[in-house]
């Protein structure tokens, strides 16, 4: 694969992708999650609960950054490029599915066809959703002890234990493919990418135009949420 | 229900229709998280079930396993080290002392080696963590508590025990006739073996009958109160009289 910034002539035509606001929340997001992750891993692996002791501050700094994982998003729902960019996430048409099949064939000679995100990220995106949301559920179950009557604890722990397990691969995938991946990373740094990584991985996109919920198109009001959770 | 655009094969990519493609088609993102959190509250109900057979084979992996990575799996087996403090000081036989004192008669400050000479018992039970793991059939040695108390001579006005740790912070507690049980002592081996300092060495507490933070590691000093003072976890929460399947909200199978 060329690398994202060899046609150096075009260097110079930046695309907007994303606003300031988006970019913030991606940041806010991250930083959370990583606080999340990481007092988990100090609360969970011998080794570093042996070197970093200090339990209960552990404790409660990984209980209020996952719970307030979800405050950068639902201040973000006031930002409408944030809510089309949610509804670009949630919608899947015919491309997604040539995308997601040559993808899950490890196919590289089909083109596979993305918009402003492929159907890898709107995966991504889905399952993180529903998945935080099981963990900050479960995560309450055992936090809060007279919530639910006995048993249910321990399964809460249980699915929180494992789940917690998968979110820590996947999120290592996710940060993966940003590593290989510079422009993408620019992208949400400055919130412009190049023309020409947007033609190649994003052939759909239409970055000239506002997204669909910007336009505030009447067809679709019925569907009026946007995106999902 | 709405018809699914991609029941029809779609073998060439779409033609840059001039209809935007991004944000139309089937809502596929919001079932992505509705079934996940399905998928979450079926864990829920189906964990009871499913535990049991991880723990077995997690359980039986661990004791074949050169790498210790099942160690790090949820319900891999094995103990879990916790300590609230961020360091633990190291004592050994030249600097580690046990002080007895409060509503005594005779305040006592052994050695190790002073423990160490002392008869001592020998009890085989499970460990039960009041956050779910549980270590089957462990080996604790050490000196009966109750041995302790009566060299000390135990004032009548005496009802509880307050146990502080060289940690600098960890209290834990217990009633008088809980403490006089023939399964309680001050352990100084475990699995066979001295007490690591990560699993509270030299000297630990061990509470048989009761969830596994009555026995406070690093135990520093043993003192007689009229009333019982409840310990750290305790004011954060966790119940004083800690017995295995009958307190937290748990009902784990008895230790003994």
């Amino acid at each position: 694969m060329p690398r994202p910034s060899e046609p150096a002539r075009r260097r110079t035509e930046r695309i907007h992708r994303f606003s300031g606001a988006e970019r913030w929340i991606h940041r806010s997001t991250a930083a959370l999650t990583g606080l999340c992750a990481g007092t988990a891993a100090c609360l969970y692996l011998p080794a570093l609960a042996e070197l970093v002791g200090r339990r209960h501050l552990l404790v409660t700094v990984h209980v209020w950054s996952g719970l307030l994982l979800v405050v950068p998003f639902l201040l973000g729902l006031a930002s409408s490029a944030f809510r089309a960019d949610l509804r670009r996430l949630g919608r899947f048409g015919p491309h997604d599915r040539v995308w997601l099949r040559a993808a899950l064939r490890r196919d590289r000679v089909t083109r596979r066809p993305a918009g402003k995100f492929n159907a890898g990220q709107k995966v991504y995106a889905g399952w993180l959703a529903g998945a935080v949301l099981v963990m900050a559920g479960t995560g309450m179950l055992m936090w809060w002890t007279g919530l639910v009557p006995l048993v249910r604890r321990t399964a809460a722990t249980f699915v929180h234990d494992w789940l917690a397990l998968t979110m820590g691969v996947v999120l290592a995938a996710h940060i993966g493919k940003a590593l290989a991946d510079p422009e993408a990373r620019r992208g949400l740094r400055t919130g412009s990418v190049d023309r020409g990584w947007a033609e190649r991985e994003h052939p759909l996109w239409r970055h000239g135009r506002p997204g669909p919920a910007e336009r505030g198109e009447p067809a679709d009001a019925d569907r009026a949420p946007a995106g999902s959770a | 229900m709405s018809p699914t655009p991609a029941a029809e094969p779609a073998p060439q990519p779409p033609p840059d229709p001039d209809p935007d493609p991004d944000g139309q088609g089937t809502p596929i993102g919001r079932r992505l998280v509705l079934g996940t959190v399905g998928l979450g509250a079926a864990g829920l109900v189906t964990a009871p079930y499913l535990q049991g057979g991880f723990e077995a084979f997690l359980g039986a992996a661990s004791t074949k396993d050169p790498t210790g990575l099942t160690g790090l799996l949820p319900n891999g087996g094995g103990f879990r080290y916790y300590s609230v403090t961020a360091s633990v000081p190291e004592r050994g036989p030249e600097n580690y002392r046990l002080t007895v004192d409060g509503l005594v008669d005779r305040p006592m400050t052994y050695t190790l080696d002073a423990l160490r000479a002392l008869p001592q018992t020998r009890v085989v039970r499970d460990v039960q963590c009041v956050t779910g793991w549980r270590v089957p059939g462990t080996p604790f040695e050490g000196v009966p508590l109750t041995r302790l108390l009566d060299a000390a001579g135990v004032r009548p006005e005496a009802r509880a025990i307050r146990f502080s740790c060289f940690d600098g912070a960890y209290t834990e507690s217990l009633t008088l006739p809980q403490a006089r049980r023939d399964d309680v002592m001050v352990a100084l081996r475990m699995q066979d073996k001295p007490l690591s300092h990560s699993h509270g060495g030299p000297v630990r507490l061990y509470v048989a009958p009761m969830y596994f933070y009555k026995s406070a590691k690093w135990l520093s000093g043993i003192t007689l109160t009229r009333d019982v003072e409840p310990g750290y976890w305790e004011d954060l929460g966790y119940d004083v009289d800690a017995w295995v399947g009958r307190s937290n909200g748990r009902d784990d199978a008895p230790t003994v």
